[in-house]
């Protein structure tokens, strides 16, 4: 066999180890690790194993001084899912990751196959996946490509999410141009697991078997890590993409919905020692990782690899990013019954590799071999492809417009001679998106997507029975992390826990995906520095471990960076889930009460609320500067500790003494009160709104409750220690805010629901019938 | 004796413990039926759930329709046993020739996920016995190919027998004559897009399913007593 690479095509002259992604420095670093130069086979192997993608060489000195632990928190960061104990004898698996690059080139691919790789982290863990979100970035929408991106990726994850049985049930649109060239798709996936089955990547057991699982293995995102997804686009440099296609994998829904079957079952008969799923850098980071792990070696015989394709020399074997494959690792007596279990699933079930021994104080090797007594094609230490990459402390810089952006705050702007238009123009239903992913299966989706959180029974097949109920949501704000990337992210975590608390759960856990520009840029290195230590002051203040993230690097095009766009999952856990939470409604004839945690704003002078990074600046005065509102997490966590209480006892079957509830984000108070109106098609009547600042502001920990037990709800929030303030009525079919709005239920409905299909829908084929 | 209910699943079905639960739930024994079985034996009433059997390779269906069990389906449904087809069950029964019709891509070309208020046409189905006609169901869809078609002739004849059972009160997708679902000749026999088993319970947002379940599991047990 021909262990030799061959030459990406991409490069024509450079050198081998830079056409696949190594720098100069980097190839010198392995052959001291090995002693010896690397042959082609080798330097492909640390090519994918030490990419950005794989390694986190640039942001890991970073990530480390993330807060990782609370007692329930089973895995933390480093394996393929975060895993909190859930009570009741039921675990819970969380991760998030991006597949941003391969949508830019291959919107339906690239996203479906984002869906398909999340799906196989979390079963890898022993947990059965019982709920996709998708947060997504596009530029705007006005423009036909970005149409073209946006239902290509929605059309990629309903028809493979759909299709593969795991309902999706949230996520997030947002419309900004620093995503035209680089949209991103981020996937958070949720899986529910009996304590007992939870299993780990690792190899053990001299003599075990490493089957390979699922699919035959292709020519498929060959590179996909390396030369896709840790590098930048070129710009407006169509050909250049148009290269990069064959690096994005494609994805059969059919094939990893008999795969996760087999898996679970193959779990559930304790049939394997352990699991691994191939993803990014496919076989050698499966090998490696699941060796290194073990604290042993591996040897892969690559002939006995199934190949779609003739011709495939070993590199492309070992780094073939193929989809639905997983690797097991099983005793040889087991090993027949492994083979009956895919047999039934008629999954393919292939033994290519055997557990080697590490004697001591020697790292395993992992040997790629022609055929186990053939040639050894390549030779190298586990640990050192999956550990060993090197660490960069790449320079940070703040950038030198930051000071004067700050500065350039919208307080001054004038003020709006009539807030309905701008707050009409502000409401987004995005229903267009969620009505195309199946949100209800395995029906356990209590609140669906559109509302605060996304609510869930705490319920799978073979798991114990249990009451519990648990709360997810995905937020961003790249406009704030932009300004202030610290004070971003941790209004972003403050946020996403206040969403959970809603739906009356506690917030228990985060995890995050950190999407920036290139890390070459030290402005870019600042800001994930300074994001990283947002989120750990936020996740610190609220008493919230991280237990999973993944950072997608080199958001770039033509040399211009993404705003840094920092995505926060926080999962929540209801103790006791017998009706449903009230939601984002309002009922007639009720009180609508304002809770503030916030920092009370100086009187002397006396101080506007804040109005910079805000939606109504950005998106209707076209202004991206000025200051933050501040947050106070102290305050922040008083008024959770009191929305989780107050929703909590209803949802328990409990008193209820909230109707409905929002929280106040994106839009401020002007837009909460819309769609509180619009879901329920229930009008409002506010006063005491002073002027623009305050409807628009978007200053954080603050909540809109609807209530008819007006004195119990303000007593309960009195005793919490949060401020509170009786807004006005519900009734009517206007929506009125004293001075300043005074639209119609109607009108307002209709610009909310017809946003997204007037935009995306315009050219849609035509109707037949 | 509670209704024994046989739940066929192909590989790519994925409503199969959601159909398994709602049945339970609701008083009857419900029980997993492997598509390689070439016996449909012991049950009294079968349903077959949606998802994407054998991965809808081809259009949705056209495998299915191939494996061992639908033979023995087949048998079951002309010795008057109760058979119901939900979303890609109703698609396999359509390319079984077990009903009449087929299932096209929606109107719009999109999936289509939402609840929707559905008509009872008639009582007279095991799905739909003892059912007011006009009572309106709120129930959800869940498909992509939902779009109900037929030629004239059948359309004609569906009407004239009143073999539309179940129709859309706004149709989501496009189907000729607001079709929902329909039923065979002998009525024993049902077809339907929406999902009842997604609407069995107050938590999730509408028991509206559960009517036609328990009419089904009522229908069963006749049968099994005739």
């Amino acid at each position: 066999m021909e262990a030799g690479a061959q030459n990406s095509g991409s490069g024509g002259e450079q050198p081998l180890h830079r056409a696949l992604g190594l720098t100069d420095g980097e190839r010198d670093e392995v052959e001291a690790l090995l002693g010896r130069p690397p042959n082609h086979l080798e330097l492909a192997l640390f090519a994918v194993m030490w990419s950005e993608h794989c390694s986190y060489k640039s942001s890991r000195v970073h990530l480390k001084r993330l807060p990782t632990v609370a007692p329930y928190v089973l895995v933390g960061p480093g394996e393929n899912a975060g895993v909190i104990d859930a009570g009741d004898g039921i675990a819970v698996a969380i991760r998030i990751e991006s597949h941003n690059h391969p949508s830019a080139i291959e919107p339906y691919q690239g996203a479906a196959t984002g869906v398909g790789g999340i799906l196989r982290d979390i079963f890898t863990m022993g947990a059965r996946p019982i709920a996709v979100m998708d947060p997504l970035f596009f530029g705007d929408p006005a423009e036909a490509r970005q149409r073209w991106l946006i239902e290509g990726v929605v059309a990629g994850i309903s028809g493979y999410g759909n299709s593969v049985g795991v309902p999706t049930v949230g996520g997030e649109l947002t419309f900004d141009p620093c995503y035209a060239q680089n949209p991103l798709v981020n996937v958070l996936c949720m899986g529910v697991l009996p304590v007992e089955r939870l299993v780990l990547g690792q190899a053990s057991g001299v003599g075990n078997l490493a089957v390979l699982l699922g699919s035959s293995t292709g020519r498929d995102g060959i590179g996909g890590v390396s030369v896709l997804a840790s590098a930048g686009f070129g710009g407006e440099d169509d050909a250049a993409s148009e290269s990069k296609r064959p690096s994005v994998q494609v994805g059969d829904p059919f094939e990893e919905k008999r795969l996760i079957e087999a898996c679970l079952e193959l779990l559930d008969a304790k049939l394997v020692v352990g699991i691994q799923d191939l993803g990014g850098a496919g076989l050698v980071c499966a090998t490696s990782e699941t060796a290194a792990r073990g604290g042993v070696g591996m040897d892969v015989d690559v002939s006995a690899v199934p190949r779609r394709e003739d011709g495939m020399v070993a590199y492309e074997v070992m780094t073939s990013e193929s989809q639905e494959r997983m690797l097991a690792i099983v005793t040889p007596r087991d090993l027949p019954r492994v083979q009956e279990v895919c047999e039934r699933w008629e999954v393919r079930a292939s033994v290519v590799g055997r557990v080697t021994d590490a004697p001591d104080g020697v790292p395993g090797r992992l040997r790629i071999l022609d055929g186990f007594d053939g040639e050894v094609l390549g030779d190298v230490p586990a640990v050192a492809l999956s550990e060993d990459a090197p660490l960069y402390h790449r320079p940070l810089a703040r950038p030198a417009n930051q000071d004067a952006r700050l500065a350039d705050d919208p307080g001054a702007l004038p003020a709006p001679a009539d807030c309905g238009p701008d707050v009409l123009a502000l409401l987004t239903d995005p229903a267009w998106v969620y009505r195309q992913y199946d949100h209800q299966l395995f029906l356990n989706t209590v609140e669906a997507p559109g509302g605060d959180a996304a609510v869930l029974r705490l319920a799978a097949p073979g798991l114990p029975p249990s009451e519990r109920g648990l709360a997810l949501s995905t937020d961003s704000n790249p406009g704030w992390c932009s300004l202030d990337p610290r004070q971003g992210t941790a209004a972003t975590v403050a946020e996403a826990a206040l969403n959970v608390a809603c739906s009356g759960a506690r917030p228990m856990a985060v995890v995050n995906c950190l999407n920036f520009g290139n890390p070459e840029h030290a402005e870019v290195m600042w800001q994930l520095s300074e994001a990283v230590d947002g989120m750990s002051e936020a996740c610190l203040g609220l008493s919230l471990p991280v237990i999973g993230g993944n950072v997608s690097l080199y958001n770039e095009s033509a040399g211009i960076d993404i705003d840094p766009t920092v995505v926060i999952g926080v999962l929540g856990l209801i103790e006791r889930l017998a009706v449903r939470p009230p939601g984002v409604t309002l009922v007639p004839d009720a009180a609508l009460v304002l809770f503030d945690g916030g920092p009370e704003l100086s009187s002397d002078p006396p101080t506007p609320p804040p109005l910079g990074g805000s939606r109504w600046a950005k998106e209707i005065r076209g202004h991206r500067n000025g200051t933050l509102p501040r947050l106070d997490l102290a305050g922040h966590a008083r008024l959770l500790s009191l929305v989780t209480a107050l929703i909590g006892e209803g949802v328990s079957g409990g008193p209820a003494l909230v109707a409905g509830i929002h929280d106040v984000s994106g839009g401020g108070l002007g837009v909460a009160l819309a769609e509180l109106s619009v879901r329920s098609g229930v009008g409002i009547s506010v006063a005491g709104i002073g002027d623009h600042h305050e409807l628009f502001t978007e200053s954080p920990s603050r909540v809109l409750v609807c209530t008819t037990q007006v004195a119990g709800l303000v007593s309960r929030a009195a005793d919490a220690g949060v401020r509170f303030r009786v807004l006005g009525t519900t009734g009517g079919d206007r929506i009125t805010v004293e001075g300043l709005v005074d639209v119609s239920v109607d009108e307002a409905t209709t610009a909310w629901r017809d946003r997204l299909p007037a935009l995306l829908d315009e050219f849609a084929p035509a109707v037949s019938n | 004796m509670p209704s024994r209910v046989g739940v066929v699943m192909f590989p790519g079905t994925n409503c199969e413990h959601d159909v398994v639960q709602a049945v339970n739930g609701l008083g009857g024994t419900a029980e997993l039926v492997w598509h390689g079985n070439s016996s449909v034996s012991g049950y009294d009433a079968l349903i077959l759930p949606g998802g994407f059997a054998h991965g809808d390779y081809l259009r949705p269906g056209a495998i299915a329709r191939f494996s061992p069990v639908m033979e023995a389906v087949g048998r079951f449904a002309a010795e008057g046993g109760p058979v119901v087809g939900i979303c890609n069950g109703f698609q396999v029964l359509t390319e079984a020739g077990l009903l009449p019709g087929a299932l096209q891509k929606n109107r719009g070309l999109r999936f289509l996920c939402a609840t929707v208020d559905i008509r009872v046409e008639t009582d007279r189905s095991v799905l739909t016995s003892g059912i007011a006609p006009g009572t309106v169901l709120s129930i959800p869809i869940n498909h992509f190919e939902g779009n109900y078609t037929c030629d004239a002739e059948t359309l004609a004849r569906l009407r004239g027998d009143e073999r539309v059972i179940l129709r859309y009160v706004d149709n989501p997708n496009g189907s000729i004559d607001g079709i929902a679902g329909v039923c065979n000749e002998e009525r024993n026999v049902v077809g339907l897009m929406p999902h009842p088993e997604r609407a069995s319970d107050a938590l999730t947002g509408s028991v509206d399913g559960a009517v036609l379940l328990r009419s089904l599991l009522a229908s069963a047990l006749t049968s099994a007593n005739a």
